[in-house]
Parts: C-alpha cells; sequence; structure tokens
C-alpha cells in the first residue's frame, strides 16, 4: 500500500507541476499541431496515400512532441537538487520511476487527446469508427514511449546535451512499438478490426511494454546511483 | 551501539582517489564534525553515507546498514548543497510528497507540525519559487525533518542561512542529539559546528588526517585542529581555521 502511495505521490508532483507550469505541455502540444498543420497542405485530404500513411504520420508526431515532454521528466528534479532528496528518500527505484513513466504517459496522452480531433479536421477523416480498441492500441504505444524515455531520461538526466541524447537512444529502440502502432492505427482509422494477420502487431506492443516496464523498473536505481 | 563505520572507503572519479582508504567508527548519539578545506572529499564521503554515490571500494555501514536499504534510509534526514524542494509547489504540497514517500503514518499531521515549527503555516500555500531565501532554507530544513529521522547528514548546513533559519537548525540539531539521534555535519564555520560536535572528523585531500572526540582546545581555538592535524604548509595561515562567521 505504502508503494502505491510512493507512486501516487511522485506522479502528482510531476503532473502537479507541469500543469502548473505548463512549459513541456505547450512546446509539446505546438509542436504537434504545427507539424499536422504543415502535412495536410502536403498530403490530398482524398487521396489513397492519406489512408495508408495516417497511422505514421500521427506516431512521428506523437514520438517527436512526445520526446519534448519525456525531457522534462527527470530534468524537472535537477533545480535545487530534488533528485538527491528523492533518491536519498526511502522510495524503492521502482516506485519513482513508475511515478515518473505515469506522469509522463498522461502528459503525452493528453497531447494525443487533442491531436486525434485536429487530425480528423485537417485531413477530413473519421478516425473513431473503431474508437475503442485505437484508444487501447494508442494507450500501449504511449506506455512503450513513456517507459522508454522515463528510463532513458535517468540516463541522460546528468548529460549537458540531455535534449540531444534522449532522442537519439529512444528512436531507435522504441522502432518496434512504434512500427506495430503505426500498422495498427492505420488500419483502426480506415475503420478495419484488428484481424489474425495484424494481430502479431498488438501481440509486440504488449510484448514491448512488458519487458520495457520490468527492465526499466530493475535497472533505474543502478542508472541513478550506479 | 555503532551508528556510523566506515572500512576501507575509495571513492574514485576517473584516475582521481578523492578518498583514499578512509575509516572510522561512531558511536549512537554522536554529533561528527566532518571538517577539511574545499576538495578535500567532504562532500563525497557525505554522499556515500547519504547513499547518493557509490564507493569504488570499502564498505560503509549506518544503524547497522547499507545506507541504500529503504529501511535504512527512511531513518536518515539530509540538507545537502541544494534545498531540495520544489519551486512549482507550495510549501504544504512540497512537504506533504515528502512525508507521503518517507510513508509518514499521518502525513497531513506531520505537515501541519512542521510548517508550524518552522512558522511557514502563514504562507502554507504559497508556492516555493515566491518565498524569501530565507522561507526557502526553512522549507528545506523541515523537509529534511519531517519523518524524525534518527541520522542526520548535513553539508554545509549554514551556509548562506539566515539568523533565524541558523537558530532553527541549531535548536532541531540539539532537540535530536538529545532524542538519541547521530549528526555528521560538515561545514567550514568552524565555531557553530565545533559547539555542536562532540567528535571531529578531518579530511585532508582525501585521506583522514585526524579523528576523534572534540576537545575544549578546539571550542577555545576552533583552528586548532587544522594547525596541528591539517596540511603544514596552509595551516600557517590563521584566517584559514578560523571561522568565517560573522
Amino acid at each position: 500500500m505504502n508503494y502505491l502511495r510512493q507512486v501516487a505521490a511522485i506522479a502528482g508532483k510531476d503532473l502537479r507541476s507541469e500543469l502548473r507550469t505548463k512549459e513541456a505541455l505547450n512546446a509539446s502540444l505546438s509542436f504537434a499541431v504545427v507539424i499536422l498543420l504543415l502535412f495536410s497542405f502536403v498530403v490530398d485530404p482524398d487521396s489513397e496515400m492519406l489512408e495508408q500513411m495516417s497511422g505514421g504520420l500521427l506516431w512521428m508526431v506523437f514520438a517527436f512532441s512526445g520526446t519534448l515532454i519525456l525531457n522534462r521528466g527527470f530534468a524537472r528534479e535537477i533545480p535545487n537538487d530534488c533528485l538527491d532528496a528523492l533518491i536519498a528518500s526511502p522510495i524503492p527505484g521502482s516506485a519513482l520511476f513508475l511515478g515518473k513513466a505515469i506522469a509522463n504517459f498522461a502528459l503525452i496522452a493528453i497531447i494525443e487527446a487533442i491531436c486525434f480531433p485536429v487530425f480528423g479536421i485537417l485531413y477530413n477523416l473519421n478516425w473513431t469508427q473503431q474508437l475503442p480498441v485505437l484508444l487501447g492500441v494508442s494507450a500501449l504505444a504511449t506506455w512503450s514511449m513513456a517507459t522508454l524515455g522515463t528510463m532513458f531520461g535517468a540516463l541522460t538526466v546528468n548529460m549537458q546535451l540531455r535534449e540531444l541524447m534522449l532522442p537519439m537512444l529512444i528512436y531507435p529502440m522504441l522502432i518496434p512499438a512504434l512500427m506495430a502502432a503505426m500498422q495498427l492505427t492505420t488500419l483502426l482509422i480506415a475503420g478495419q478490426p484488428i484481424d489474425a494477420e495484424h494481430a502479431i502487431w498488438l501481440r509486440v506492443l504488449i510484448a514491448f511494454d512488458i519487458i520495457f516496464t520490468s527492465l526499466a523498473a530493475v535497472l533505474v536505481e543502478t542508472v541513478l546511483v550506479g | 551501539m555503532t551508528a556510523l563505520e566506515a572500512h576501507g572507503l575509495w571513492k574514485y572519479y576517473g584516475d582521481f582517489a578523492a578518498l583514499q582508504q578512509v575509516s572510522f567508527e561512531f558511536a549512537a548519539g554522536s554529533c561528527i564534525a566532518l571538517l577539511g578545506r574545499n576538495g578535500a572529499g567532504k562532500t563525497t564521503l557525505l554522499r556515500i553515507l547519504a547513499g547518493l554515490s557509490q564507493t569504488s571500494e570499502g564498505q560503509v555501514r549506518i544503524l547497522g546498514g547499507n545506507p541504500r536499504q529503504p529501511a535504512i534510509r527512511a531513518r536518515i534526514g539530509i540538507i545537502g548543497h541544494g534545498i531540495g524542494v520544489y519551486d512549482e509547489l507550495s510549501a504544504e504540497e512540497n512537504l506533504l510528497t515528502f512525508a507521503r514517500l518517507y510513508a509518514i503514518d499521518h502525513p497531513a499531521k506531520a505537515v501541519d507540525h512542521w510548517l508550524e515549527r518552522t512558522d511557514l503555516d502563514r504562507v502554507r500555500r504559497g508556492l516555493a519559487r515566491e518565498f524569501s531565501r530565507g522561507m526557502r532554507q526553512r522549507l528545506a530544513i523541515a523537509r529534511a525533518f519531517i519523518h524524525n529521522p534518527n541520522f542526520l547528514i548535513l553539508d554545509e548546513p549554514f551556509t548562506s542561512l539566515d539568523d533565524r533559519a541558523i537558530a532553527l537548525l541549531q535548536g532541531l540539531l540539539k532537540d535530536a542529539l538529545a532524542q538519541g539521534a547521530t549528526v555528521v555535519l560538515s561545514t567550514h564555520q568552524l565555531k557553530e559546528a565545533l559547539e555542536l560536535a562532540s567528535h571531529v572528523l578531518l579530511l585532508n585531500r582525501g585521506k583522514l588526517a585526524f579523528t576523534g572526540t572534540r576537545t575544549a582546545d578546539m571550542l577555545v581555538d576552533p583552528g586548532w585542529v587544522y594547525r596541528h592535524y591539517g596540511e603544514p604548509t596552509a595551516s600557517a595561515s590563521p584566517a584559514n581555521g578560523e571561522s568565517t562567521a560573522a
């Protein structure tokens, strides 16, 4: 019970801080909307190509804008040496990781919740035909980004070029999850259910989340303290 | 009962040995003044004691356990170079966050108590970033004491504190010592430290130069320990060993 309270304390603190300043949220949202807007001038809304690339476009936008949020996760702990105060507290490394990953997940989910309707309007697409499944797939892929981003955020927190290093480290690792999310999102936006042929991508996403969540929860304390 | 023991500590940063074969033992209830000039290894040692850094070689035990064990960390209070509070959170939210991280039974009660004790209850909903320097320091003190630690690690705690915060911290340290807590205190302000200290640990370029009981000589002349056990060339200058507190 204490463990869950500690996770909630970390997540609550991060969300409260971010919602108060909206530092990363504003930057990330502006970035995402601008990319969607710019691409809307390039792609013909009536073309078949749009249907084929809808998932890819959306997840590239989420991946790039999400990094702005992920970068702030541990960087928020640098002023006033708050990271030391956190590490010195009796909170297990896994609880610290989970709290931060949940906060990152929630913030990226806010960006996605705004971007999906914007995408629908700009590209004249009915993206809600498979809404519950689409939300499930988005949640799984967003958790992939949140876990990997939080873990590598811990690794890069003391680096001077962390804003550059974090995307360089997480994008290659994130490829399986992003590919799965792109394939499934394209299918679901086209209004088709996940068939047997595409179910493999769902399994990839689930396996990715389980593996990286477990690894990060075990390794984060070593990453932070050495 | 031994509260703090270190055996053969070494800490390397690359090729540089910040600590070299440092060993000591102190009983529970001791107040240890950790002295040494800049670069002597005080902060490195304190970070190891606080579990914020690993040793390259050697072993540290605090209250009979490894400082990285959560059960041991729950009994340690730390004031480091930074104040360790979040600018975007209010005083109350900051303390509540740490009360929950330390799994205190009644976090709200503890927060009320410490806001009152540090005279911050009137501004409990004010954001830390809007506080004056003295108020932020008092908030940091409340954060470090909120879980009633029985082992305190303080790195330059009096530096840049206003007189009110110094009085508050000295009072809290005296109370903690009276209740049997162990305190490790690193400072350049020898007078304040030696008045509180029961023991002295002097580091010189990463090596243990002196460890023992704080004597009356040291109280009368705070620079005494530097002149007798510190670097011979530097100790010739009276300013080096004297208290900088005005």
